[in-house]
């Protein structure tokens, strides 16, 4: 399993061509507290940089961007009761969609952990 | 401390009352209407009345109505009480970045209280009200001559509402030329928030156009951007980092050439009013703000309005009611076929903010407008430059406009955050400057004087903010994070209210619960 980073902050952990979506640990701490997440229908299919959720915090409503060409096959249900899991553990329990990669190479294109490190630093 | 004679202190607290208004000292806590009220009294006494068989059938109530009873006394000054909290415009400076709160003259209020204005209600026969009418096409006529513009839709009652009007026109137009496949719609990141969402709310695709290192739009993004899909651009301008679009008529060029319309957010009219028309920089549709650009209250003081001005290309699709001379008289058009949007609202829009927006636009004179703009740039880059070496700008390569950007960088390692910053305001007797707005930089804090501040009451805003960014830098972060000691309420818990909203009050235990 590797994960990559978009310029936008997004994550995605790939296994094969199963991959999961969320938003740096980074990112959640830029926006701060999240109260509410909008999230896609399982099944949409999406174009690198459409948008795929929304990401509100107390200071302000964020874009997600899907960070590869996907479709969606699970979305975080329990984010709709507990957003602050965001908070909490971004990259674990915090995660926003499960998705199928449609092109593997893609991710070729994104951040990895130590380019994302000094893209943020 | 002075004393008085018995040896009493005669003056209050110097630790609290020694800021810089001097009316930090805010009142303790005034409680709920339904915890003062009980269900005994009442502000009147009405007759028994004897009901012999009701007609209600099964819907009469079966539990007593849950209402507070006061006496008219209690009333009275439970809302005086609450009055007190509040900060206004009528009690201190207010540098509410973006949101213009500046002085509401009281000659507006002398004339919004004329019978003539006052006492009249939209459903009377046009006739009877033929001043009113010509009261709002003669503001009407302002606001064209001011921008340089073709049609003006009244009605809209506030700036989001009139960007939807000027944005459904622009979709109308679309339609009207077969140009409907036009989804997509341009937002600088330096918009106003609501640019997006009301581009969203009509069925369009937002697309982002970054800033460029000065804070301001390229046109080279823009045409970019461009294309055969693209209805419009939605540009804020003066941008609310505080800058005027150095390149916004190749913008418009570069728009109308790609068969698009430009939307300006008109919000910071008031930086330019009488000194440039917008409509000589190509935009198409504009929403003014009355209540800022014109001075008429709003916050909690009193309701929004937000005229639309339109181009010629657009002014045919102007909703309804518009006025039309017939003959002699004029006539409100409450019905037109064709082009017409249709209706926005109910009845014509907000009748007092017309009277004091024209009110202020008479008794400034268009000379008047002009040095009130002007004045609102120079108190704005007094602040600037007091500020500067101190508080770290961004975008500093030109002057700003009627609103200074700063950013956190300041605060960096104190442990004092903007938020911080702020609470910490109030303490002085401030209301805080825009904050986290706009998401350009980091930790913005937006500072808008207005024209109305004398010199002496900015200097009193400098040196408050200077002394506050000395003691974070000192290292009282302390002082900042326990913010704000003298206000009714210290820190909410903004996050709680957010996820689980507490949106009705709930009595400890009901009255009939009481009575058992």
């Amino acid at each position: 399993m590797t994960v990559k980073y978009t310029e936008d902050h997004e994550y995605v952990r790939q296994n094969g061509s199963d991959g999961t979506v969320g938003i740096s640990s980074y990112a959640q701490e830029q926006l701060g507290d999240i109260v509410f997440v909008e999230l896609p229908a399982v099944g949409n299919s999406y174009k690198k940089g459409d948008e795929i959720a929304v990401v509100e915090s107390v200071k302000a409503a964020s874009e997600i961007y899907a960070p590869v060409d996907c479709t969606v096959t699970e979305i975080n249900e329990v984010l709709n009761g507990d957003p602050g899991l965001i908070n909490t553990d971004p990259m674990g329990e915090g995660w926003l969609v499960k998705v199928t990669i449609d092109d593997e190479s893609a991710l070729a294109g994104l951040m990895d952990e130590a380019a994302y490190q000094s893209h943020i630093a | 401390m002075s004393m008085n004679r018995q040896g009493r202190p005669s003056s209050p607290d110097s630790a609290v009352s020694n800021t810089s208004p001097g009316n930090a000292a805010l009142l303790p806590d005034e409680p709920l209407l339904f915890e003062i009220g009980d269900t005994d009294h009442s502000g009147v006494d009405l007759p028994d009345v004897e009901i012999s068989g009701s007609r209600l059938g099964g819907h009469a109530r079966k539990t007593p109505l849950d209402l507070p009873g006061l006496t008219e006394p209690e009333a009275m000054r439970h809302y005086v009480r609450l009055s007190r909290l509040n900060y206004s415009i009528d009690s201190g400076m207010y540098p509410l970045g973006s949101c213009t709160m500046k002085h509401n003259p009281r000659l507006n209020e002398k004339m919004a209280r004329l019978p003539g204005f006052a006492d009249i209600h939209p459903l009377q026969p046009q006739s009877t009200v033929q001043g009113a009418i010509e009261l709002m096409q003669q503001l009407a006529d302002w606001l064209m001559t001011l921008t340089n513009t073709s049609g003006v839709a009244l009605s809209p009652k506030a700036g989001a509402h009139g960007e939807l009007c000027g944005m459904m026109a622009i979709k109308a137009a679309h339609e009207a030329h077969g140009e409907s496949h036009r989804k997509i719609v341009l937002v600088p990141e330096s918009a106003h928030g609501t640019n997006p969402a009301t581009a969203a709310f009509l069925g369009y695709q937002v697309r982002s156009i970054p800033a460029a290192e000065d804070g301001t739009v390229r046109v080279a993004e823009v045409e970019a951007a461009l294309g055969p899909d693209v209805a419009a651009i939605m540009l804020t301008n003066p941008n609310t980092c505080g800058l005027f679009e150095p390149e916004v008529k190749a913008i418009a060029d570069a728009v109308h050439a790609a068969g698009a319309y430009f939307y300006c957010d008109g919000a910071n009219f008031n930086a330019i009013m009488g000194v440039v028309r917008p409509g000589d920089l190509g935009i198409d549709a504009m929403h003014i703000n009355l209540h800022k650009t014109f001075s008429t209250p709003h916050g909690g003081g009193g309701p929004g309005s937000g005229p639309v001005v339109l181009s010629e290309a657009l002014a045919p699709f102007a909703p309804v009611p518009f006025i039309r001379r017939d003959g002699d008289a004029l006539k409100l058009v409450e019905h037109a076929d064709g082009e017409a949007l249709g209706r926005l609202t109910a009845f014509h829009g907000q009748m007092g903010m017309y009277v004091r927006a024209l009110t202020y636009m008479l008794s400034h004179g268009a000379d008047g407008l002009a040095q009130a703009a002007r004045d609102a740039v120079l108190n704005a880059n007094y602040i600037k430059a007091q500020l500067s070496g101190t508080f770290s700008m961004p975008f500093n390569s030109q002057p700003c406009m009627h609103e200074v950007l700063c950013d956190d960088a300041f605060l960096k390692g104190t442990g004092v955050s903007t938020l911080d910053f702020a609470k910490a305001m109030i303490d002085e007797g401030l209301h805080p400057m825009t904050m986290y707005f706009p998401l350009v930089v980091h930790g913005a804090m937006l500072i808008e004087p207005t024209e109305s501040e004398s010199r002496q009451t900015l200097d009193r805003f400098v040196q408050t903010m200077l002394g506050l960014a000395a003691r974070a830098k000192a290292g009282e972060a302390e002082a900042f994070t326990a913010a704000p000691l003298t206000a009714p309420r210290r820190r909410l818990d903004e996050t709680q209210a957010a996820r689980q909203p507490k949106l009705k009050w709930e009595p400890e235990t009901t009255p009939l619960q009481a009575a058992e």
